[in-house]
This record gives structure tokens, C-alpha cells and sequence, in this order.
């Protein structure tokens, strides 16, 4: 009642003044700083499915019918630069560069670094072209140019794009990107409130802007664009906002929109015709996208496209993954909610489907198919098939025939419970039914969690191992459901969602995983998730980054740990290799931590609530005491 | 957050020149006012807002402001007080400020930074009642009720005297 007094019969700055000073007396307002709740236990082992109870393909291996490698129109012969995120269209993130080499990796040193003025998470690949690097931060997407002929590359130009502040208000997991790319003279990205912008890349002029996205509807962008048959491909985010998922594809001259195709509602929205010929029963009728949803549904359900496109420029086919259906809370939303959490197969030219593959047909684990589809050709059933391979956060890499989009194989690469392998007859997935999620009753211990066996961070290949590098997760979740209100413009989930270490108590991996012989050939455990990309190189190294600022390179072939260096902050982004003007072999990465499984620092996030961040808080309670947020490039070469 | 607080002190100072609280000046003077460098009407000598008094001390506002927090999706950004999208509410960081009228503004009008506005959505009422649910979070009882790791879901009252902190440090020479 004193302090009644105070506040109402004296100046108030007086009171405000001396309060908190006897707040600090009594304790009355505790502070973050000290908490440090101890991260749950591991799911026993026992809980878990083993790769061969759930594996399934339709043959068995057949190594000897030739050599895994990328096809050559969506693979050119290497030039040592780095023109798009993935490195070419087959997505393989491999340099023919073997300069550095296990056996004189130890030897790197830090050429220059470069801070980009942003302590969020950067999750952007660095493009090289004509000898600059190209480099876009987290929101509020600032774009640098660097000039790598002279000494210690200095700033050629740099941009801001201004974004609407308000964006940040609309993106679920950090306000992260993923990075641009180069194509006709032109930088061409993303901003967080939803432009695509084109830059000239020799002087940082904008050439045009349009605006896809409408942060008022909870759409958001974070991916890199594909640019392909003269077209930038974008997609929106926002599959927690309730919003009406979307692939938009951009003349790359003019910048005017040339196609969109709806991930759910009618046909005609989907860009579904008399192409369209899917591989299963499941997948095929007329208007899925509205049938396979409760009335009206469809128009807030999400689908969104925010991670990798391929491209086979030989049949002018586009490969990408839709998002998860909104809200979380499957019970909200009974039905197969087409075309959510499966793989589209598009004509470039008019973004006609060809063919789709639900992964995750009713998807109840946010199990978003927007992860990488590396284009191959390997030895399959006795012959050379032409495959995509798509290692999905529902813990499958699926080995998929890309003319067809029949499932050759799907094994699990990481720890499975929620299902039991895929029927390669349906090709429908096996819901394991103790692992559905309910209204207002928690399931613990689902695997993989909600981010995934892996999330949208790259893999790489290389055709001199025949592997796959895939970085990835090892974690599950306790999962509840809530009834949800859509509100446009805020968060559409419904559900409370706590996740933990999967078997072993570590939370990441870096797995080499053999596609023809469907097994890894060797596995790094990192205790905490990984969640950059891989790069791999002619010199048989793998660099990958952790969480708490470790940059690394491992033998291609063995996996046993070369060279590390310790980063100012941790590293989620995805590291590329080039050829400096001075013929060299370089290797790059952004530092700075953030993105959903860093959000905990770069938020800050309060460590006592394990909901926060969809959950993932829950597993990363130590982060903050092992690495700040920040935001630098780094570059690095041997001594010469 | 620096630039948050940075936006927030020019949208502050702008509202001074428009709401007029200049300093007098004659004719030909050297134009001298005041601005508020503390944002969401912080500014140190204004008194908190009356309309909060029914809010203080009352469990019952709490628990209904608990309600609507979930149902109007407060809990997809701030979750359960540790923050996401937007920020944690249950440590002692207010950005816009703690003081119950200063939650409800920052409700009210929304933030420049991603909060949207409910001023219009929502009744006074409920405003203020999910206003005092937040203020709540960071309470110590509230916090030593955290069951099932989950913290928030058994808030206590917020007393009379939690008000006046807003979650700044007043500079020395502004209270003596």
C-alpha cells in the first residue's frame, strides 16, 4: 500500500526511480541470466525402429551396374565459381577443386573475414561469379559485393532493400536467409517481407523489384531463388500463419511474374492439367487440393515452398517439396490436404505439374517436404536409373525415379517411430498409429521431431565417393494438440510441442550415406544438432559447420576429422568452395547462430519455457553457454 | 533489439512534437524541449494510466487474460513466456515497457517490430486483461508454479507494486 501511495501522490519519476532498487532487494524480479534447466533425457534406443525394420526398395542393390553420378546437363564441368546456392541444378554442393586434400587441410588459415552488420541467423550460401562474392544476411537483408582481386577483399558496393519492419513479426523460426543467385548479370534475391529484387551485379543497381508476398496474410520468404529457363522461382513461407502456399516463377528480365501454382485448392490454382500423370492412386482426382481438406479448409492450409529446387535442363523439369499443412493440430484438418508435404515434378516453361508424391500424406508431425532433391543417375535393379534422391524430415532419404516419381527406395536415416516404413506399393506412408498426435494429451517421445530427421540445411555429393553427405538431427519430441483460431497474421498452429535427444543423447549427425547400397558407410555423431550444409570437394573433404562455432573438414571417404577451426558464433549456414583469382582453392562459410534450432540465442529466448520456439527451446538450454550470436564470413585457404 | 529501442525513441519523440509538449519559447528564442528517450510512454514523469488500478491485484483478470492470450494466438508467438517470434515475456526485458499501461499499449497499437495491433479487435477489457496476464509471466509466484516444465499456466495476481517497475534502470540524476 506504500508504494500506492507513492505512485499516486508523488512525481512518479520518484517512485519509478527508487522501485526497482527494492525490486532488487526482495528478489522480486528474477533474471534470465543464471537459468540453465538441465536438457531432458534421451529416447531410449529400444524406442526407436532399426534401418532394416522399416527399409524398403524395390530391388535389392546392384552396385555393379555402374557409377553413381550427376547428370551432365544439370552438372557442367566445374569453372571454380559458385553461381547459385546448391552449385549447379542436380543440387550436388561438390567442386572438382583438390587443391586442399586430408592429408594438407590441417595447414588452412583464415584469409579475410567480413562482418555483415546482423546478429541473427545466417543461413545464406556466398555466390562467386567474375571474381566477386556475393552475400546476403539475415533480415534486414543487406546484400555486400567483395571484390576478390585485391587484398583482403574489399566492399564493391553494398545494398539495403529496406524491408518492412514489421516482417519479423511473421517469421517463425528466426528471421533467417537463405541467399541469392547469379544468372545474366544479374544478383537476384529475397527479402524477408516478401520481394524478389534484382540487382546488376557489377555496380548493385537495382533493376527491378516486385513484390510476391503480403506479411498482412502471414507471408514471408526466406528461401534462395532457382533461376532457371530464364525463370527466378520463389516460394512463400509462412506454414505456421495459416497461409495459402505458393511457387511463383519470375521472368528473370523483366521481373514480371510469369506462373504461380497454389500447393492447395482447385486445379486450375495448382497449375494441374492434362500433364499431370502421378505414379499412385493415392495421388490422383480431380480438384485433391480441395477435396482432401474440410470446406474451405485449403485456403489456410499452408503448403508453402520455402527450401530447394532442382532442375533437369535436359526435360526442362523443376523438382521441389511442399510444406507441411496448417494448423499443426491435425485434428483440425481431417483429410490427405493435397498437395502438402510431397515432391512436385513442373514444366519450367508454364509450371504445368507433371507428376506429384505425397511423402506425408496428412502430415501430424509438421514434417514439411521442402528439403533438397539431389539429382542422380545410378545403378539401380540392375540398370542406371534416373533418380532424385530426398532425404525428407520424416527421417526417409526416398530414392525417386524422376520421369515416373515411383519410390525405387526409402530408408530411414535418422531416428523413426511416428511410422513403419513406406508401402512401395501405394507409396504410401506406414502411420505408426501409437505415435498420432490427440487434443489436449501429450505423446511423448515421437521421432523424429517436429524440424525433422534433418531440416532444410543442404547435403552434398560426391561422384569420386558415390556419397551423400547429409547433415542432420537426432531428436523426437513430446507433442500436444490445441484448438487453434485462425487470425490472419498470426501464428496458426495449435499445438505444444517439446522436444529431446533421440538415442545417444547426441542431437546431430553428419551421415555419408551410401544411395546404392542404402546405408550409411560412416556416421560423425555432434552433440548438437547440425544445422549447416555440407560442401564437398575434388580433394575428398566434407566441410560442415556446428552449432557452437566449430568449421570442419572430415575425409570424404572415412569421415575422421582433418581440420577445425573455432567461429566467433555458431554455424547454421552452408559452406561453398571456389577458385580465387589467383587460382586457388578457397572455402567460405557464414557464422552466426539463430535460424529454429538457434533461435534460443539470436531471439534471445527465455531458456525456463521449453515451448518456446515450436518447441525447440526445449533440447537447446545449453546454447547459450557455448556460443553468442553474430553474423561473419569467413574464408579460408592454404598458405601460398 | 538495439534497433527496436532506437525506432521506439524516434517514434516516441515524434508523438512529443505532435501531442505539443514543447518547452516555452518567445519569439525569436532558441527553440528547447523535452523529449522521452525511453519508449512506449515510459517517459519518467508520466503517471501510470488509472484504468490499470481494477487490473492490480485481481486473480481473476489474470486467469481470463490467460484465455485469451491462447485464443487470440499470443502463445504462437510468445509461447509460454520464453518467446519465439516475438520476444520472452517472463524475464525482466521490456522492451516497450512493463508498467501494466505500457503492456497494454504495446497490445493496444501493436510495435513497429512484427507486433500487431488489437486496439479495436479487442475490448479495453480484454486488453487489459491479457496485459496483466503478461505482467504475470515474470512474477516469482508465477514462476515457482511452473508444473510439468510448462511455465505460465497457474499465473498469480499482479500486485500493486510490481506497476511501478517498468523495466528500465532510471538514470541516477532523474530520481534525486
Amino acid at each position: 500500500m506504500k508504494t500506492k501511495t507513492i505512485l499516486l501522490a508523488t512525481f512518479a519519476a520518484v517512485a519509478v526511480a527508487a522501485l526497482p532498487v527494492v525490486a532488487a532487494q526482495t528478489g522480486m524480479f528474477p533474471q534470465r541470466a543464471g537459468a540453465k534447466p538441465p536438457l531432458p533425457k534421451p529416447v531410449p534406443a529400444g524406442d526407436v525402429f532399426t534401418r532394416e525394420q522399416i527399409g524398403h526398395a524395390l530391388a535389392p542393390p546392384t552396385p555393379g551396374a555402374g557409377r553413381t553420378v550427376a547428370p551432365a546437363a544439370a552438372a557442367p564441368q566445374d569453372d571454380g565459381q559458385w553461381t547459385m546456392p546448391a552449385k549447379n541444378y542436380a543440387a550436388t554442393r561438390y567442386t572438382s577443386l583438390n587443391e586442399i586434400t586430408p592429408a594438407n587441410a590441417k595447414n588452412l588459415q583464415e584469409v579475410f573475414s567480413f562482418s555483415l552488420g546482423v546478429n541473427k541467423g545466417q543461413e545464406a550460401a556466398p555466390i562467386v561469379v567474375d571474381n566477386t562474392m556475393y552475400v546476403v544476411s539475415a533480415f534486414p537483408n543487406h546484400v555486400y559485393a567483395l571484390d576478390l582481386t585485391k587484398e583482403g577483399a574489399p566492399l564493391k558496393w553494398s545494398y539495403n532493400p529496406k524491408p518492412v519492419p514489421a516482417a519479423a513479426g511473421v517469421a517463425c523460426c528466426d528471421v533467417v536467409n537463405r541467399g541469392g543467385a547469379y544468372a545474366d548479370g544479374k544478383f537476384v534475391f529475397n527479402t524477408l517481407d516478401g520481394a524478389t529484387i534484382a540487382l546488376d551485379a557489377k555496380t548493385g543497381k537495382e533493376v527491378w523489384r516486385t513484390q510476391l508476398g503480403d506479411i498482412n496474410k502471414g507471408e514471408s520468404v526466406t528461401m534462395a531463388p532457382l533461376i532457371a529457363g530464364g525463370k527466378v522461382l520463389v516460394g512463400n513461407s509462412g506454414g505456421e500463419f495459416g497461409v495459402h502456399g505458393w511457387l511463383t516463377a519470375l521472368d528473370l528480365g523483366s521481373g514480371k511474374i510469369a506462373w504461380r501454382a497454389y500447393h492447395t485448392g482447385p486445379d486450375d490454382q495448382a497449375l494441374i492439367g492434362k500433364d499431370f500423370h502421378p505414379f499412385y492412386a493415392m495421388d490422383r482426382g480431380k480438384d485433391l487440393g480441395v477435396k482432401s481438406w474440410p470446406a474451405g479448409a485449403w485456403q489456410i492450409g499452408g503448403g508453402t515452398m520455402w527450401g530447394w529446387i532442382a532442375y533437369d535442363p535436359a526435360t526442362q523439369t523443376i523438382f521441389y517439396g511442399t510444406a507441411n499443412p496448417g494448423p499443426w493440430n491435425q485434428l483440425q484438418r481431417p483429410g490427405d490436404n493435397k498437395w502438402t508435404a510431397g515432391l512436385f515434378a513442373r514444366d519450367v516453361n508454364t509450371g504445368q505439374a507433371k507428376w506429384f508424391y505425397q511423402m506425408n500424406p496428412h502430415d501430424e508431425h509438421d514434417y514439411d517436404g521442402i528439403n533438397e532433391q539431389l539429382l542422380l543417375d545410378m545403378p539401380f535393379g540392375g540398370k542406371m536409373r534416373e533418380v532424385l534422391l530426398h532425404p525428407d524430415r520424416n527421417g526417409y532419404v526416398y530414392v525417386v525415379d524422376r520421369e515416373t516419381g515411383q519410390v525405387l527406395s526409402a530408408d530411414p536415416y535418422g531416428p523413426v517411430n511416428s511410422s513403419k516404413g513406406v508401402n512401395l506399393k501405394t507409396g504410401r506412408l506406414i502411420v505408426n498409429p501409437a505415435k498420432e498426435t490427440h487434443l489436449g494429451q501429450v505423446v511423448h517421445d515421437i521421432c523424429p521431431t517436429a524440424s525433422g530427421a534433418k531440416d532444410w540445411n543442404p547435403s552434398s555429393f560426391s561422384p569420386r565417393t558415390g556419397l551423400v553427405y547429409i547433415p542432420h538431427e537426432n531428436l523426437c519430441m513430446d507433442w500436444m494438440n490445441l484448438e487453434v483460431n485462425y487470425i490472419s497474421g498470426t501464428p496458426y498452429v495449435g499445438a505444444e510441442v517439446k522436444m529431446k535427444p533421440g538415442p545417444g543423447g547426441h542431437r546431430g549427425e553428419l551421415t555419408a550415406w551410401d544411395p546404392v547400397l542404402r546405408k550409411p558407410a560412416w556416421t560423425i555423431r555432434e552433440d548438437l544438432p547440425v544445422w549447416s550444409g555440407t560442401v564437398s570437394t575434388g580433394g575428398d573433404l566434407v566441410f560442415y559447420g556446428t552449432m557452437d562455432g566449430w568449421f570442419k573438414a572430415v575425409d570424404a571417404r572415412t569421415g575422421k576429422l582433418v581440420w577445425k577451426q573455432k567461429l566467433e558464433s555458431g554455424i547454421i549456414g552452408q559452406p561453398i568452395s571456389y577458385k580465387g583469382p589467383d587460382s586457388h582453392q578457397y572455402v567460405a562459410v557464414l557464422s552466426g547462430v539463430g535460424g529454429w534450432s538457434g533461435a534460443i540465442v539470436s531471439g534471445p529466448l527465455d531458456p525456463r519455457d521449453g515451448s518456446s520456439a515450436l518447441g525447440f527451446v526445449n533440447t537447446m538450454t545449453d546454447l547459450p553457454n557455448r556460443t553468442t550470436a553474430g553474423g561473419t564470413l569467413h574464408v579460408f585457404a592454404l598458405p601460398h | 533489439m538495439t534497433l527496436a529501442l532506437a525506432l521506439g525513441a524516434c517514434d516516441q519523440a515524434k508523438d512529443d512534437t505532435s501531442t505539443g509538449t514543447f518547452a516555452p519559447a518567445g519569439p525569436g528564442a532558441p527553440a528547447q524541449r523535452d523529449v522521452a528517450l525511453v519508449p512506449g510512454g515510459g517517459d519518467l514523469v508520466t503517471a501510470p494510466d488509472r484504468r490499470a488500478l481494477p487490473y492490480l491485484d485481481n486473480a481473476a483478470a489474470v486467469t481470463e487474460g490467460m484465455q485469451l492470450y491462447n485464443q487470440m494466438n499470443c502463445v504462437g508467438c510468445h509461447f509460454n513466456g520464453g518467446g519465439g517470434i516475438g520476444p520472452p515475456l517472463m524475464d525482466t526485458s521490456w522492451t516497450y515497457g512493463g508498467r501494466l499501461d505500457q503492456i497494454y499499449d504495446t497490445i493496444y497499437f501493436g510495435r513497429a517490430n512484427g507486433m500487431p495491433a488489437w486496439g479495436g479487435k479487442l475490448t479495453d477489457d480484454q486488453i487489459w486483461k491479457i496485459a496483466s496476464y503478461v505482467r504475470s509471466m515474470s512474477l516469482p509466484e508465477t514462476i515457482a508454479a511452473n508444473g510439468n516444465g510448462t511455465p505460465s499456466q497457474h499465473p498469480a495476481p499482479v500486485p500493486r507494486e510490481a506497476d511501478a517497475f517498468d523495466g528500465w534502470h532510471v538514470p541516477k540524476e532523474a530520481g534525486s
